[in-house]
C-alpha cells in the first residue's frame, strides 16, 4: 500500500542515494500565491509604489518642501514637470505624494512590526500556559479593548505634541491587541495537538516549545491578519492626519495631503485625487495580497 | 495476526515501573451557571508491575482512561493521588529537575501518526530533537549520523531527512514517530493505540517493528489498543481497564484462556473467530446498557450496571483486585462462582 509521493520518492532513492530536498509548507503556500494573478498583480504595484517613495528625491526636480513661487495651486502641468501639479503653497504635489508614501508606509510597516512582535509572543505564552495565567492575560488586553483609542492619541498627541514616533507607538501598541487574541486562540487549540504532548514528552522546555512548535504553526494566520493590519494603520494615521493630529509640516503623509485637497476640493480637485488615488491603491493591493495570503495558507487545501 | 509471537521476556527480579493506586481525578465545570465543578475519575485506583522487556496490553471501551493513564505514569497529566515508581523510585509530583533526566527512558508513540509530527519540521529535526535537548554535545554531525541510522533502522530511507511529514504516508509517519522515540534508546515507550489508525496490512509492518525494537533494546511497552487481536500479538499480560478500574490483569495466555471477569469475557467473546463452527457455537456475553458516565460511575461495581451476574453485594462493596493464580488477578466477588 504505497502512495503516489510514497513511491516516486522510493524511486528517486533508488537512483540518487543523496539527501532529497523536501517541499515545506511554505514552499507550497508560496506556490500557490504566485498562482493568484490579483496577489501578484498587488505585490508589483506595492513594490513599484514602494521603489518611487524610496528613490523620491531622484525621480523630480523640485524638492517637497521646496516653494515654486510662479506656480502657487496650479493644476498639472508636464511642461513645467508639476505633473500632478503644485499645493496652496506652490509646493510640487508629485514629490508631496511620494514623500506621503514613505511616511504612510512606514507608519504601517512600524506600527504592525510592533504589533506583531507584542501580540505574537503574548498571545503565545497566554495560549501555551492556558488556566489562570491565560485568564489574567487575556482580562488584561479586554481591559485594554475597551479604551477608547482615539481618545487616548489624542491626549497624547496633545500633552506630547505632534511626533511621528508617538504615532508609531500608539498604533502598534492598540493593534497587538488583537494580534495577540488571534494568536491565542490558535496556540489553545495547538496546545493538545500530539507533537506538543511528544516534545513535553521528551523534556523540551517551554521556552523552545513556544518557539519551535508553537509560532510557526500560528504563523499563517498572522501573517494574513498583518497584511491586513498594514492597511488599517495607515487608515487610521491618515485620520489622525485629517483631524490635524497627524505628522508634523513640511512633512507630509498621505492622510494630511488628502485632508488639505478635501478643503480645497472645488477649485484643485487634483490635490484631493493624486493622494487618494494612491491611498486607495495601496490598501485595496494590500487587500488583494492578505485575500491571497489567506487562500494560499489556507491547510484546507492541504 | 493471529499467530502467537511475542516472545518471553527474560524473567527480572524487579520491576522497572510500579504503580500503586493511581488515580487522576479531572475537574469539569458542573452544569448550569452556579454549580459546583464537577469530579471526573479518568483513573481511578489502578495498580501493576512492569519489567525489563515486557509489553502490557490496557484494553478497554473508548472513555476508560487508556490515554489518561498512560499520560500520567509519564507525568504528562499530574495524577491526583498514588505513585508511580520508576527505577523504584516515585516520580509523581517530581520537580522539573528531577523529572528531566528521566524524560530519556520515558517515551511515547500517538494514534494519529501525521498530528505527532509538527509540519514545519524536517523529519531530521523531529527525530534529532530528543537528542538536541538531551545530548546537544553530540554537535550537528555526529547527531544526524544517528537520525540517519535510526531512520534506517525503523525502516525509512536516510535519504529523505529533509523532507516534510505531510510527504509520507501514515504508515511511514508512525515509523518516524517510533524513530523519534527510540532515539535515546528509551527504557519504557507508551504505545497510545498507535496502530488503530493505520491500514490493516501496515498495522502488522508497524507491530513487528516494535516487537524488533523491543528484542533489540530490551524495552518494556505499555501498549494502549481496543483491538484484541493485536493486543494478543503483541502483549505478554494484559490489563483490562473499565472506567479506571482495573477488571483483571493477567498473563496473554491465562487472560484469552480462562478470563475470569464478566467484563473481560465479553470483551473476548465479542472477538470474531475465524472458524464459523465455533463462532456459532462459542459462548457468549452480550454487554447490554450504555457505559455510565466517569462523573458519576456506580457505587460498589463499577462495572454492575452491566453484569449479567451483579447481586446485592455489588452495589455496596467495590471489590478489589483478587490474585486468583500465579498468573491472574481479578476484581470480582464471585469469580469463583462465574468461571
Ligand atoms: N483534560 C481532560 N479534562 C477533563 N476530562 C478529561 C480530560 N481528558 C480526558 N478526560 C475524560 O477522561 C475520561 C478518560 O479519557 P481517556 O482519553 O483516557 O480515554 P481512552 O480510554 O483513552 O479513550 P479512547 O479509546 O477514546 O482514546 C473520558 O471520560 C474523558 O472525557
Ligand atoms: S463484582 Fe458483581 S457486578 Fe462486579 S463484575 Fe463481579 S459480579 Fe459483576
Ligand atoms: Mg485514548
Amino acid at each position: 500500500m504505497m502512495n503516489k509521493s510514497e513511491k516516486t520518492a522510493m524511486l528517486e532513492a533508488a537512483g540518487a542515494p543523496a539527501e532529497i530536498e523536501g517541499r515545506s509548507l511554505w514552499r507550497d503556500a508560496r506556490i500557490r500565491l504566485f498562482r493568484n494573478k490579483a496577489a501578484v498583480g498587488s505585490m508589483i504595484i506595492l513594490g513599484i509604489i514602494t521603489l518611487l517613495a524610496i528613490f523620491a528625491p531622484l525621480l523630480s526636480p523640485y524638492a517637497y518642501d521646496q516653494i515654486d513661487w510662479g506656480y502657487i495651486q496650479e493644476g498639472p502641468n508636464w511642461e513645467n514637470g508639476h505633473i500632478f501639479g503644485t499645493d496652496g503653497n506652490g509646493r510640487d504635489l508629485f514629490i508631496r505624494v511620494l514623500y506621503g508614501a514613505r511616511v504612510s508606509l512606514a507608519v504601517g510597516l512600524l506600527a504592525t512590526s510592533v504589533s506583531l512582535a507584542i501580540g505574537v509572543t503574548y498571545g503565545a505564552v497566554a495560549g501555551y500556559f492556558g488556566g489562570k495565567v491565560d485568564n489574567i492575560m487575556m482580562r488584561f488586553v479586554d481591559v485594554l479593548y475597551s479604551l477608547p483609542f482615539m481618545f487616548f492619541v489624542i491626549m497624547l498627541m496633545v500633552v506630547f505634541g505632534r511626533n511621528i514616533f508617538l504615532i508609531f507607538v500608539a498604533l502598534g501598541a492598540v493593534e497587538w491587541l488583537t494580534m495577540a487574541r488571534i494568536v491565542r486562540g490558535q496556540t489553545l487549540s495547538l496546545r493538545r495537538r500530539e507533537f506538543i504532548e511528544a516534545a513535553h514528552a521528551t523534556g523540551v522546555s517551554n521556552f523552545k516549545i513556544i518557539f519551535r512548535h508553537i509560532i510557526p504553526n500560528v504563523l499563517g494566520p498572522v501573517i494574513v491578519y498583518m497584511t491586513l493590519t498594514i492597511p488599517q494603520v495607515i487608515l487610521t494615521e491618515s485620520f489622525l492626519s485629517f483631524l490635524g493630529l497627524g505628522v508634523q509640516e513640511p512633512l507630509t503623509s498621505w492622510g494630511v495631503l488628502i485632508s488639505e485637497g478635501a478643503k480645497v476640493i472645488e477649485a484643485s480637485t487634483w490635490m484631493l485625487i493624486y493622494p487618494a488615488l494612491f491611498l486607495a491603491l495601496t490598501l485595496f493591493c494590500f487587500n488583494f495580497i492578505g485575500d491571497g495570503l489567506r487562500d494560499a495558507l489556507d491547510p484546507k487545501d492541504r | 495476526m493471529t499467530a502467537i509471537t511475542a516472545h518471553k521476556p527474560k524473567k527480572a527480579t524487579s520491576p522497572i515501573l510500579s504503580v500503586r493506586d493511581l488515580k487522576v481525578h479531572f475537574s469539569v465545570p458542573g452544569k448550569g451557571l452556579f454549580a459546583p465543578d464537577r469530579k471526573l475519575r479518568a483513573v481511578d485506583g489502578v495498580n501493576f508491575d512492569l519489567y525489563p522487556g515486557e509489553t502490557l496490553g490496557v484494553v478497554g471501551e473508548s472513555g476508560c482512561g487508556k490515554s489518561t493513564l498512560g499520560r500520567a505514569i509519564l507525568q504528562l497529566i499530574p495524577p491526583s493521588s498514588g505513585q508511580v515508581a520508576w527505577l523504584g523510585k516515585d516520580i509523581v509530583g517530581a520537580p522539573h529537575r528531577e523529572m528531566q533526566p528521566l524524560r530519556r527512558d520515558l517515551q511515547i508513540i500517538f494514534q494519529d501518526p501525521l498530528a505527532s509530527l509538527n509540519p514545519r519540521m524536517t523529519i531530521g529535526e523531529i527525530i534529532a530533537e530528543p537528542l538536541v535537548t538531551h545530548k546537544p554535545e553530540l554537535g550537528k554531525d555526529e547527531i544526524k549520523v544517528r537520525v540517519k541510522r535510526m531512520m534506517a533502522r525503523v525502516g525509512l530511507l536516510p535519504q529523505m531527512i529533509n523532507r516534510y511529514p505531510h510527504e509520507f504516508s501514515g504508515g511511514q509517519c508512525q515509523r518516524i514517530g517510533i524513530a523519534r522515540a527510540m532515539i535515546l534508546e528509551p527504557k519504557l515507550i507508551v504505545c497510545d493505540e498507535p496502530v488503530s489508525a493505520l491500514d490493516v496490512s501496515i498495522q502488522a509492518q508497524i507491530v513487528n517493528l516494535l516487537q524488533e525494537l523491543q528484542r533489540e533494546f530490551d524495552l518494556s511497552l505499555i501498549f494502549i489498543s481496543h483491538d484484541l487481536s493485536i493486543v494478543r500479538h503483541i502483549c505478554h499480560r494484559i490489563m483490562v481497564l473499565y472506567l479506571g478500574n482495573v477488571m483483571e490483569l493477567a498473563d496473554r495466555d491465562s487472560i484469552y484462556a480462562a478470563p475470569r471477569h464478566p467484563y473481560t469475557k465479553a470483551l473476548i467473546s465479542a472477538v470474531p473467530i475465524p472458524d464459523p463452527e465455533i463462532e456459532r457455537n462459542k459462548e457468549r456475553i452480550v454487554l447490554t446498557g450504555d457505559l455510565p458516565s466517569p462523573l458519576s460511575p456506580p457505587s460498589g461495581c463499577v462495572f454492575r450496571t452491566r453484569c449479567p451476574f451483579a447481586q446485592d453485594k455489588c452495589a455496596t462493596a467495590s471489590p478489589t483486585l483478587d490474585r486468583v493464580s500465579e498468573t491472574q488477578e481479578v476484581a470480582c466477588h464471585f469469580h469463583d462462582s462465574i468461571s
